[in-house]
């Protein structure tokens, strides 16, 4: 048995053994397998809103384009992330696919699974100049280019329930930490839970420790961190936002329920719009997500946001941002239809029907010169608010769950829910992440 | 006793069972011993190192907690479901119509996907918007979000998914239990009570062997409740041994380690059946009617 064959069959068993009886959790992918016949396989997420408008578009490259033919198949998310790594080693490779830049893109990168882009991007500049830069450097591992946006930016804002925040006398989203803890007291003193947050999915308190420690420190503790530098997760910025995270939640600021709350309907999202809760800090899609779930609070105004407060003296600048860069499609090294890949990767991002598409829908492209297309749409206060934070924004901080290596990220989404728990103290927290 | 002259079927009819097993069954576990001396996420191919995934085994905490996690479900689970299920099992058994139609609904669960019933008990329990919350003494309680409290409550779901099917089991054994002797007894002028101990009982033995032996191994492999009632949750505090070797492995994607968890979950479920059956004296089984 050769080497490869012997993996692909540990691959298999390993999944037989580890999953096979985990029935609950395996999804119906797509049958039969790709290999040749010159069909670029390309792999994305479930997700109604999108998938028409990826088909159309991939529909209009089989139409135009004499490259080859393009093939869309879409995942759940958790199934996704299982499949592509199983995938990614097997015949049944994808040619393009979905992903979220960062630290999870570079393990696929040093494994030597992914085509460098950088060549097109070389020989077609407007290509480079099409995307915003900052956008662009969430797929660039050690001055490469690794993959091409194909969807909006999602960075996180802090959304409120005006309603809520007027019955406690607050105006404004506030400016400042002193500011949010002030709200804080208020809330409290009117019974109501100043944040909502869905505990339950440790990935929403990460949102807190991502903004606290970047304007602390500004955004190079974590790349150190990262990039193991510095003392990594023993750098004092560290223990300070932890510190005062910890003082956050110690002053109930997330109320008593917040460990069996979700983010999926009736979950947070509910909380804040049935005006349970004054403050809700979120991804962008947050605002498509009330609008499909609570249609009358968004429009009759009440659903606020604004940027995460600065704090005094720290030394992130408050234009920062962290979230979901974008989402992008990179095209894998061994694919047998890599023409077809990386044509379509080349052609269809920024082709204006697929754009428009996407701008329709809600989604804020990260395209220079989209601003006029967002502000002529529906909900342009929110849109154009968006494009103008990515656009201006000095630092844009990939989530960390993406950013880091997956066996650190699954360590640390541990111990931070034992933290706002309460089970972990700030020092505990950094002991545990650094040792 | 086999029948002289009568000729035993071929060894040619094990292979079907044989090939499945060892293809399904032999292979995997063999192959996941093999994993567990690797250190391997997912790409290339798997590169030897030694011992160091056991070393870091018995130093890992997490995995002894998540073992006794696992125990301490597998304990509670027994003693709370085995008697229900006996009781409402005989009780099943009677041919009253009104035993008919209750059981049928008593049997409900059993018809009901697991992902179903986790939703359905997330629902209930959720802190703002579930069927707990409306009710004046549990609306205080945090079922899912309080670390002292979610594991009975993952037990009562536990309870309520697989008692159902246990049920089953004691049903029909009790059913099998030849009406005669019940006539003897009563003529002896044995009461309900002394019946049940006397008779019933001692006759559902190997059914309770059975049903236990299902409940032991079963809970060592119980994953996919938990994961979508609590995800582990809150924090670590219903992160059992197989979740962890799931969250290690697909999460983590570090599948040397995790393929070293999963074979001491083979072998903890391996040696509790044997433990059982030989203690019970299973394996010696006679049969319980000779002269009936």
């Amino acid at each position: 048995m050769s080497p490869r064959r012997l993996t692909r069959v540990a691959m298999t068993a390993t999944t037989l053994v580890l999953a096979g009886s985990l029935v609950a959790c395996g999804s119906s992918g797509p049958s039969g397998g790709s290999g040749g016949g010159g069909t670029a396989q390309v792999w994305a997420l479930q997700d109604t809103t999108l998938n028409p408008i990826e088909q159309a578009s991939i529909d209009r490259f089989n139409d135009s384009s004499d490259a080859g033919e393009a093939e869309l198949q879409t995942f759940g998310n958790d199934p996704y992330k299982q499949r592509l790594r199983t995938a990614i080693n097997s015949a049944n490779a994808p040619d393009v696919f979905f992903n979220w830049g960062g630290g999870n893109l570079k393990e696929y990168v040093d494994a030597g699974k992914i085509e460098d882009l950088t060549p097109m991007l070389d020989e077609n500049p407007e290509l480079r100049d099409a995307f915003l830069p900052s956008v662009l450097a969430g797929a660039e591992i050690d001055g490469k280019q690794y993959g091409l946006p194909m969807r909006g930016v999602q960075p996180v804002l802090l959304f409120n329930n005006k309603e809520v925040l007027a019955s406690a006398g607050i105006t404004e989203s506030p400016a400042t930490w002193d500011e949010l803890l002030d709200d804080v007291a208020k809330l409290e003193a009117q019974g109501i839970t100043p944040i909502a947050l869905a505990g339950s999915q440790s990935w929403t308190e990460l949102m807190w420790a991502e903004y606290l420690l970047d304007r602390v420190g500004g955004p190079e503790v974590f790349q150190n961190i990262r990039d193991g530098k510095n003392g990594g997760w023993e750098q004092p910025e560290v223990l300070q936002a932890m510190t005062m995270l910890k003082d956050l939640i110690d002053a109930g600021a997330f109320g008593d329920d917040f460990a069996s709350v979700g983010y999926d309907v009736g979950g947070a999202s509910t909380i804040l719009a049935q005006g349970q809760a004054g403050f809700h800090l979120m991804g962008s899609w947050e605002f498509t997500n009330q609008l499909g779930q609570s249609p009358d609070f968004v429009t009759a105004g009440n659903l606020g946001y604004g940027p995460f407060p600065a704090v005094a003296g720290g030394k992130g600048d408050p234009s920062n941002l962290v979230g979901n860069v974008s989402n992008f499609y990179s095209v894998t090294k061994d694919s047998e239809n890599k023409d077809a890949a990386l044509e379509y990767v080349r052609t269809a991002l920024t082709d204006e029907s697929y754009v428009s598409d996407l701008v329709a829908a809600g989604d804020v492209m990260p395209i220079t010169g989209v601003r006029d297309q967002l502000a002529a749409g529906d909900n342009a206060d929110y849109t154009t608010t968006i494009y103008d934070q990515v656009a201006d924004a000095q630092n844009f901080q990939l989530s960390w769950d993406q950013d880091l290596q997956s066996e650190v990220s699954t360590k640390m989404l541990t111990e931070l829910q034992n933290f706002f728990l309460g089970e972990q103290t700030p020092e505990g927290f950094v002991s545990a992440l650094a040792g | 006793m086999a029948v002289k002259g009568r000729e035993r079927p071929s060894g040619w009819y094990l292979v079907p069972a044989l090939t499945f097993f060892g293809v399904f069954a032999v292979l995997p576990m063999v192959l996941v011993v093999y994993l567990s001396f690797t250190d391997w996420d997912g790409f290339g191919f798997p590169s030897l190192s030694g011992g160091g995934n056991w070393s870091r085994l018995l130093q890992d905490s997490e995995v002894w907690r998540s073992l006794k996690l696992t125990l301490v479900f597998m304990v509670l689970g027994w003693v709370v479901q085995t008697p229900i299920a006996l009781m409402i099992g005989v009780w099943a058994a009677g041919r009253q119509r009104n035993r008919a139609v209750l059981s049928s609904i008593f049997f409900l669960p059993v018809l009901l996907s697991t992902a179903a019933i986790a939703l359905l008990w997330n629902s209930v329990f959720d802190p703002n918007f579930g069927l707990t919350n409306e009710i004046p003494l549990l609306r205080d309680i945090n079922f899912l979000g309080d670390s002292s409290i979610v594991v009975y409550a993952v037990a009562w779901v536990l309870t309520w998914q697989y008692v159902p099917f246990h049920t089953l089991l004691y049903q029909s054994a009790a059913r099998g239990i030849p009406v005669s002797i019940y006539e003897a007894a009563t003529i002896d002028g044995a009461g309900r009570y002394k019946q049940f101990f006397r008779i019933t009982l001692p006759l559902l033995r190997y059914t309770v062997i059975t049903s236990t032996v299902l409940m032991l191994v079963g809970s060592v492999t119980t994953f996919d409740t938990i994961l979508i009632l609590t995800g582990g949750g809150p924090g670590t505090a219903t992160r059992i041994a197989p979740l962890y070797m799931y969250v290690t492995g697909f999460s983590g994607y570090e599948f040397g380690y995790a393929s070293a968890i999963a074979v001491i979950l083979v072998l903890l479920g391996a040696v509790l059946s044997l433990a059982v059956t030989r203690l019970t004296g299973f394996r010696a089984m006679t049969s319980q009617q000779e002269g009936l």
